[in-house]
């Protein structure tokens, strides 16, 4: 298929393979930020292949993973409100919140419908002006200014039944955060191309300079991956630590300026808890003080959580109760075959923590791109 | 908060165990669980496993020449009408595909309409008589029915079930339990046609043009393989669950691996690409006119030169093999990278968010 076959071109990829293995003096260790690299990484079968020379830890880049459970349990108490639609992305259904998920909220008689946008939300409420329709806003930069968007067009419209349960995070602040962390052992990272689509490169080289450490910005298909990795490598093996975009047909160095003042007038930036990973100091979003009437916290008032259930250590294990060491995978601390219900009580179809549940989730990807391992007999 | 018991939801602590998810519904493991693990168990049926169709036994010692099978399925979707097909449409070929990948061309029909209060008249004469040419082109005909109508909200629009009676030809197809090492395994067409359309429509995506879905008779392919002197070892429609739910099923009924290839796995520009928007594995999305085929290998290249023939499976493709257990009950060889495992679809396929 045009555009994508261009980059998974399995003879350019061995060619690259190749180059990387001979460059390589030592087993780096870099981190895939995005849960979308991770999934491509495995799916592609690259850190299997290059595990000699490079060990490919994945990073917290899966919005639907992080989460906090507090504010899932919020919206499926909204969805239990009569005249109250809480509206999400698909992947959000099943993710497990304290004691269940959307889906079983819906199940259970919630009011829960998965939308493929924040402006179809926009539109449940242009048609149903009685009912009163939350969009569940989760995603990093990347989708913040599509939300950003529905809202400006449900205020130019004037539709006051809609409103935002906004979950959105960022990415920088979590990488400082892991940067800063002793027990990290990332040596680079390979930056997530989508969010630097929106916020562009120059936070990114400061980064880089800060904390000398290796970034390269990278798209998400095998090629990307494997010239993003060449990229980290070159760098480290010659002590070099700059910030490089490997994904210049979608990441310009300013970012997309439209789309940053866009978040700007609905959202400020704020402290953020993230599911498993703890609070991250400036790791997320926040709607904006004037726009208060459109944040379903505020609105919903009386439902609002005020005494939120504490994340105690890395266990997010709803009942029944399952060991979850979704945390520590989230910072790259270890691998998802390393937590003891992996694969066992932890499997797609019964998740114990978010990231078993999303496509961008790490402990998806290594389930599902699990390598055969039994070598083929056939013939 | 949730300390607080008049603010939690007046709700059960675990549902998983105790309510239906539309999960159950699904094709994938989920599903196989709520029917061989409850239904088939309150049923009393001993097997544990009840097959998409089954050869009437009671039926009279003459004709056991050409002995008869019966299927029954369900039609429930949303929207009625979609690129490519409808509701009507699916409701004739989704039963007489069941019966031809038993070996059965489809004779006589029942229907049984479920009407949700305020449907409009002219919606169900829309898909009653697009089910009615659908008839006409298998050359199957409607026998006998029922209709019922439930008060507003009690249904979705409208709901159909099919029964259908199909004479077998004059084979034995030994099933997925008759699967052996070595044998070949096929497509009859470009895979993940139908669920790709059905998303699309349902949700206004938006593509132009429109995914359309393959909603189609597979009797002639059927047909085409037992005239050109074929004996498949196993057949079965890729429905929900789509091509990967089949080899999941084949695989735990031979003991063998179904390996794959990547590269020869036919999928249309379109279909890929909303997968790849969506996050979706065509493999795990559904089909309605696309069989998966195993045969000996001697008759692999016949199977595809007769399957070609046939108008609804000219594309048809070797995607595989069949190997002794070797990785994991189904594997495919990517284009780069090594073997990997595919995994058995869990519940409905979720888009994800960017």
């Amino acid at each position: 298929m045009k555009y994508l076959d261009e980059f998974r071109d399995p003879e350019l990829a061995r060619r690259l393979l190749r180059e990387i293995r001979e460059r390589t003096t030592k087993r780096w260790t870099l981190m895939e930020v995005c849960g979308g690299q991770t999934h491509s990484l495995l799916r592609h079968g690259i850190d299997a292949e290059l595990c000699e020379v490079v060990e490919l830890i994945h990073g917290p880049g899966c919005p639907v993973c992080v989460t906090p459970v507090e504010l899932i349990d919020q919206a499926q108490r909204l969805a239990m409100e009569p005249q109250v639609l809480v509206t999400t992305f698909a992947d959000m259904l099943r993710v497990p919140g304290s004691q269940r998920s959307l889906q079983e909220t819906r199940a259970l008689g919630g009011n829960i419908r998965a939308v493929y946008g924040p402006l179809d939300a926009v539109r449940l409420a242009r048609e149903d002006r009685l009912r009163e329709v939350v969009f569940f806003a989760v995603g990093f930069e990347t989708t913040a200014p599509a939300t950003a968007l529905a809202l400006r067009h449900a205020i130019d419209e004037g539709l006051r039944n809609f409103s935002i349960l906004a979950a959105h995070v960022r990415v920088l602040p979590v990488m400082e955060m892991l940067a800063r962390d002793t027990r990290c052992r990332v040596e680079a990272f390979l930056a997530a191309g989508h969010v630097c689509t929106i916020t562009g490169m120059e936070a990114y080289h400061q980064f880089a300079t800060d904390h000398h450490l290796p970034v390269a910005v990278t798209g998400f298909e095998p090629l990307d991956l494997l010239v993003g990795i060449q990229a980290c490598i070159d760098q480290l093996e010659q002590g070099m630590a700059r910030a490089v975009n490997c994904y210049p047909r979608s990441v310009e160095s300013a970012g997309n300026p439209h789309a940053q003042r866009m978040v700007e007038s609905v959202y400020e930036i704020a402290d953020m808890e993230w599911r498993g990973m703890g609070l991250v100091r400036q790791g997320g979003y926040r709607l904006r003080e004037s726009l208060r009437e459109y944040d379903a916290e505020h609105r919903f008032g009386a439902l609002a959580v005020t005494d939120r259930l504490p994340i105690v250590g890395s266990s997010i294990a709803p009942s029944p109760p399952a060991v979850c060491l979704s945390g520590d995978v989230l910072a790259g601390r270890i691998k998802p075959s390393a937590c003891p219900s992996f694969a066992r009580q932890c499997r797609p179809e019964h998740p114990v923590g978010a990231p078993m549940v999303s496509s961008e989730g790490a402990c998806a990807a290594y389930f599902r791109y699990a390598v055969a391992e039994e070598p083929w007999e056939g013939g | 908060m949730m300390n607080d018991p008049a603010l939690q939801c007046p709700i059960a602590s675990s549902v998983n165990d105790h309510r239906i998810t539309l999960a159950h519904g699904e094709g994938g493991r989920a599903m196989r669980e709520l029917v061989r693990g409850s239904i088939l168990g309150w049923l009393g049926c001993e097997e544990r496993f009840l097959d998409d169709s089954v050869e009437l036994l009671s039926h009279s010692a003459a004709s056991a020449a050409t002995p008869l099978r019966w299927t029954t399925d369900s039609y429930v979707i949303s929207p009625l009408f979609f690129p490519g097909g409808d509701i009507g449409r699916l409701a004739v070929l989704g039963t007489v595909n069941d019966l031809a990948v038993g070996g059965a061309k489809g004779m006589e029909l029942s229907l049984a309409l479920i009407l949700e209060e305020g449907l409009p008249l002219s919606t169900l004469q829309r898909v009653v008589e697009s089910l009615a040419q659908a008839a006409r082109e298998t050359g199957v005909r409607i026998v006998t029915g029922d209709t019922k109508v439930v008060p507003r909200g009690a249904a979705d629009q409208l709901f159909i079930t099919t029964s259908g009676i199909g004479i077998s030809l004059p084979w034995t197809i030994p099933g997925p339990c008759g699967i052996a090492v070595g044998d070949v395994l096929l497509v009859s067409g470009p895979i993940g046609q139908h669920g790709v359309a059905v998303m699309a429509a349902r949700d206004d995506l938006g593509f132009v043009p429109p995914p359309t879905s393959d909603c189609a008779s597979l009797w002639p392919a059927v047909a085409a393989l037992h005239e050109a002197g074929i004996t498949p070892r196993a057949m079965r429609d890729a429905t929900r669950g789509g091509v990967a739910a089949v080899l999941h099923e084949w695989s735990a009924a031979c003991g063998g691996t179904m390996r794959i290839g990547e590269q020869s796995l036919p999928i249309r520009d379109e279909v890929a690409g909303v997968c790849e928007l969506l996050g979706l594995d065509p493999l795990h999305v559904a089909n309605e006119g696309t069989m998966v085929i195993a045969v000996p290998p001697a008759d692999a290249q016949r199977a595809l030169l007769a399957l070609r023939r046939t108008t609804v499976a000219r594309e048809a493709t070797i995607i595989g093999a069949v190997t002794a257990r070797a990785g994991g009950p189904v594997v495919l060889e990517p284009s780069i990278g090594r073997l990997r495992v595919v995994d058995e679809p869990t519940g409905a396929p979720l888009p994800r968010i960017c």
